[in-house]
């Protein structure tokens, strides 16, 4: 079963000069087509402006395609009728982690997707503690969110999520303004939530250390979905990526060097240990 | 234009049950033309640091003294420090406001009480010095991208034509190829024209390939002033710390751990290479 | 701005902080205007006893409320010397053009007691009572006005944003103000017209900022599936327990009390005091 499915979906939207006179029409996604195996770890790389963050708000009926047919666990994300159940279906975390926090305090934001279900107050109760449980934020119930690091906000976002039951994840750079500890955390909590609870995480970033142990990744550029694979198969094509404004982590560029130099590597080193495992074969 | 921070303090909240110290008793001295990285993490003091070297806010004791003066001291005219001391915040968006890109880089220069003309001319270097084009003068800067609106945001202190800036973070949110851009910005700030810099980040990476001296500040004190190279020997430290070492530093020290008698001081790729290829080669 | 303690809610564990949000809004509604029905000093007594019973179960240590009551001495100092100088009566002092009477200082301690009472009993709800939960019950409360298609719920859904944001707010124009002094501006000209001048580059910035974050709130809204307040369930429903019940039992019983002091205190003080007496000054 594909969790999502995206056929030669096109967004545009229309520039319009102070007059409000078309000036013309930008083409933010285009004829991008994909799967999404339930499940999986899927990260979207791209540079600023390379069409990633529209894309993901195609995948729970924010924005509507242009043109192609996004399908989100069987249901087309043009039906209106299905829309509260899209939006159960594929949970959305976006960047800013205060923008998005609705409650003043943590178990109250938590809460407010139930809520909006309609869930009976007994079953939100249990829904926001095992989601708070689950990101390690259980402690901060009572807390105000603006009492709260960058990372921990983004857990409680998570949480927030997490407590409307979906399948699928969808995280619009959800690091993108944190420090490097608030980052740890954040892609901590979404590991185990794939790993333990098997719910499928779409991630939007442009950290490729935080791709590293994803089971597939997407490239997008200029709305284009233009490299497709394991990390593995994409990191192995360094210069391809500096095309696209990205770069490899440090750890697989040094690797890419001392193979080019003449040193026997695998093609493709993620992680620290990897590197010394081939260095000692030398 | 040496900067001298003098047994720096400042107390938030002083008396309350809140109170906290923010920047504890730091002395130190930042010569001319030096590129200086300040690491720590979140809350440990190092951006009302920054304030306090640019004259933003009043120390609750020691003083900041700039070419010799004390600018905290009763008589010094604070106003005059901008063109001294420039200092970009995080995100452009708190201080773009004007309608088109230039006009909002003239900002800081017609405050100076320059004329017009010599207002404009400021504001046509600044822009040109952060490399943006022409045809970007006159559109308005919340129609650019991130990467953009953070040169319009430092070419609107740089017109102020300070001798010191000082960056919070000017990477935060940018993709690689944009990190990349704003960082050889800064540097070429710092070789091509002379200016001493303070760049605040949290990505050791950036720091360890670009500032000739790092400061870790911890917890409101100055922990750690040294090289990069020196800093990152530090290691345990810097984990204290909540920091953590440049990749390919963590790379050296496991493969030296694996039996390979690398020298684990490499920071950069380069540096990294040159040291494996010395050893396997 | 963070000196005032009115307003902002402190974390403890009582029976004052457990009742239902509404008991507390009407509680309070009627103690204010109990205080200005009637003013006499039995009455006075009587609100007292109970504000002072309320406090000691709430919890709130009475060195942080009366914190909050600095911002407002200023107010109070006014009212006394205003009072005291300006109410016509008997005069028992004069100088110059100030003459002082017996009305005059009897208003001055009336209007202090009131205005305290009328600062602490607000205070206590709202440190007591979670912003969240004071708009729940406000919304609980003005439920009936949707007959009248008052949008009972939007309005308390943006009150409970607007409390969210307002410190965001804040502490993001202070950072706007920082940029901008970076950049030479000057807020501080004695000119009126061109210290309004000097807002505009705060001003943009923080209204750019907040349109941002509510167009990003709308969007998180949504994808959480908010949809208005029809069939919306609540983790935290207001639902009265005994504690309830007998709180308005007890408000029942103040309000009667005060009813009855104040009609009958005419005759009471009549019998208490002799006339003249410094004791008087106070009926």
């Amino acid at each position: 079963m594909k969790i999502i499915k995206a056929e030669e979906v096109t967004f545009e939207y229309i520039r319009r000069d102070e007059d409000g006179n078309v000036e013309g029409i930008n083409r933010a996604v285009d004829k991008v087509s994909l799967d999404v195996k339930e499940g999986d770890f899927i990260c979207v790389l791209g540079s600023n402006g390379s069409g990633k963050s529209t894309f993901a708000k195609h995948l729970n009926s924010i924005l509507l395609p242009t043109e192609g047919t996004v399908w989100i666990d069987g249901m087309d994300s043009k039906d209106e009728d299905k829309l509260l159940q899209i939006r159960q279906t594929a949970g959305m975390v976006f960047q800013n982690p205060d923008n998005q926090i609705i409650g003043q305090v943590v178990d109250e934001d938590v809460a407010f997707g139930p809520e909006n279900m309609g869930v009976p107050t007994e079953q939100i109760k249990e829904r926001v503690e095992e989601s708070l449980k689950t990101v390690g934020m259980y402690d901060f119930r009572k807390k105000s969110p603006n009492h709260l690091s960058g990372g921990q906000k983004q857990r409680v976002s998570i949480a927030g999520v997490l407590a409307m039951h979906p399948k699928c994840i969808v995280l619009d750079e959800p690091t993108a303004m944190l420090d490097p500890l608030g980052r740890k955390e954040v892609i901590r909590a979404l590991r185990a939530l794939n790993e333990v609870e098997g719910i499928t995480i779409i991630l939007i970033t442009h950290y490729m250390e935080e791709t590293v142990y994803a089971d597939r990744i997407f490239v997008m550029n200029k709305g284009k979905i233009v490299m497709d694979g394991s990390p593995r198969e994409i990191f192995k094509r360094v210069e391809e990526l500096e095309e696209y404004k990205l770069e490899v982590p440090k750890i697989t560029l040094l690797a890419h060097e001392l193979r080019k130099r003449g040193l026997r590597i695998p093609d493709c080193v993620l992680t620290v240990k990897e590197l010394t495992d081939a260095l000692k074969k030398c | 234009m040496p900067i001298i921070a003098d047994h720096l303090t400042f107390v938030y909240g002083a008396k309350t049950p809140l109170q906290t110290t923010a920047v504890d008793d730091i002395s130190v001295k930042i010569e001319d033309g030096q590129f200086i990285g300040l690491i720590g993490h979140t809350g440990s003091g190092k951006t009302t640091f920054l304030q306090l070297l640019s004259g933003l806010i009043k120390p609750s004791s020691g003083t900041v003294y700039i070419n010799g003066e004390d600018i905290y001291a009763k008589d010094f005219d604070l106003h005059s420090i901008r063109g001294k001391v420039g200092i970009v915040f995080q995100y452009p968006e708190h201080q773009l406001f004007e309608e088109t890109v230039f006009k909002d880089v003239c900002f800081g220069p017609k405050n100076m009480g320059l004329d017009q003309k010599e207002t404009e001319l400021k504001a046509y270097e600044a822009l040109k010095l952060v490399g943006l084009e022409d045809e970007v003068f006159y559109q308005s800067p919340f129609d650019l991208s991130g990467g953009q609106k953070r040169r319009v945001a430092i070419a609107g202190v740089l017109s102020m034509k300070p001798q010191v800036l000082i960056l919070d973070e000017p990477t935060a949110g940018l993709d690689p190829a944009g990190r990349k851009e704003i960082l050889g910005l800064i540097e070429k700030l710092c070789r091509e024209n002379k200016m001493t810099i303070i760049l605040v980040s949290h990505s050791m990476d950036d720091v360890a390939e670009y500032v000739d001296r790092i400061l870790v500040i911890n917890n409101g004190k100055l922990a750690i002033d040294a090289t990069p190279k020196e800093v990152f020997k530090h290691r345990e430290e810097l984990e204290e710390f909540g920091l953590s070492l440049p990749q390919v530093t963590k790379a050296m020290i496991s493969i030296k751990e694996s039996g390979i008698p690398v020298k684990t001081d490499a920071i950069t790729v380069d540096e990294a290479i040159e040291e494996i290829m010395r050893v396997l080669y | 701005m963070k000196d005032i303690t009115l307003g902002q809610y402190y974390q403890a564990e009582s029976v004052i902080h457990r009742l239902d949000p509404r008991v507390k809004l009407v509680g309070t509604l009627l103690y204010m205007i109990s205080l200005f029905v009637f003013n006499n000093i039995f009455c006075y007594i009587v609100a007292a006893i109970l504000l002072a019973v309320v406090i000691a179960l709430s919890k709130v240590p009475i060195g942080y409320m009366l914190k909050g009551m600095r911002a407002i001495m200023f107010i109070m100092i006014f009212t006394v010397i205003f009072n005291v100088f300006f109410t016509n009566g008997d005069n028992l002092v004069e100088f110059w053009i100030f003459h002082i009477s017996k009305e005059g200082i009897r208003m001055a301690i009336l209007m202090m007691v009131r205005l305290t009472l009328l600062i602490i009993s607000a205070s206590i709800m709202t440190l007591t009572t979670t912003p969240n939960r004071l708009t729940d019950g406000l919304e609980k409360l003005f439920r009936p006005l949707k007959l009248i298609k008052l949008p009972v719920h939007e309005i308390a859904m943006m009150m409970s944003i607007a409390l969210r944001f307002i410190p965001i707010l804040m502490e993001e124009a202070d950072k706007i103000v920082k940029a901008q002094t970076a950049r030479g501006a000057r807020f501080d000209s004695k000119k009126l017209t061109e210290r309004a001048k000097s807002l505009i580059p705060l001003i943009v910035p923080l209204f750019i900022s907040a349109f941002r974050r509510a167009s990003d709130l709308a969007l998180a809204m949504e994808a959480r599936g908010y949809h208005g307040g029809d069939g919306r369930t609540k983790l935290y429903p207001l639902k009265y327990a005994s504690r309830d019940y007998i709180s308005y039992a007890v408000l029942i019983l103040y309000v009667a009390i005060i009813v009855f002091l104040g009609i009958t205190s005419a005759r009471i003080i009549a019998h208490l005091t002799p006339a003249n007496s410094y004791l008087s000054l106070l009926f």
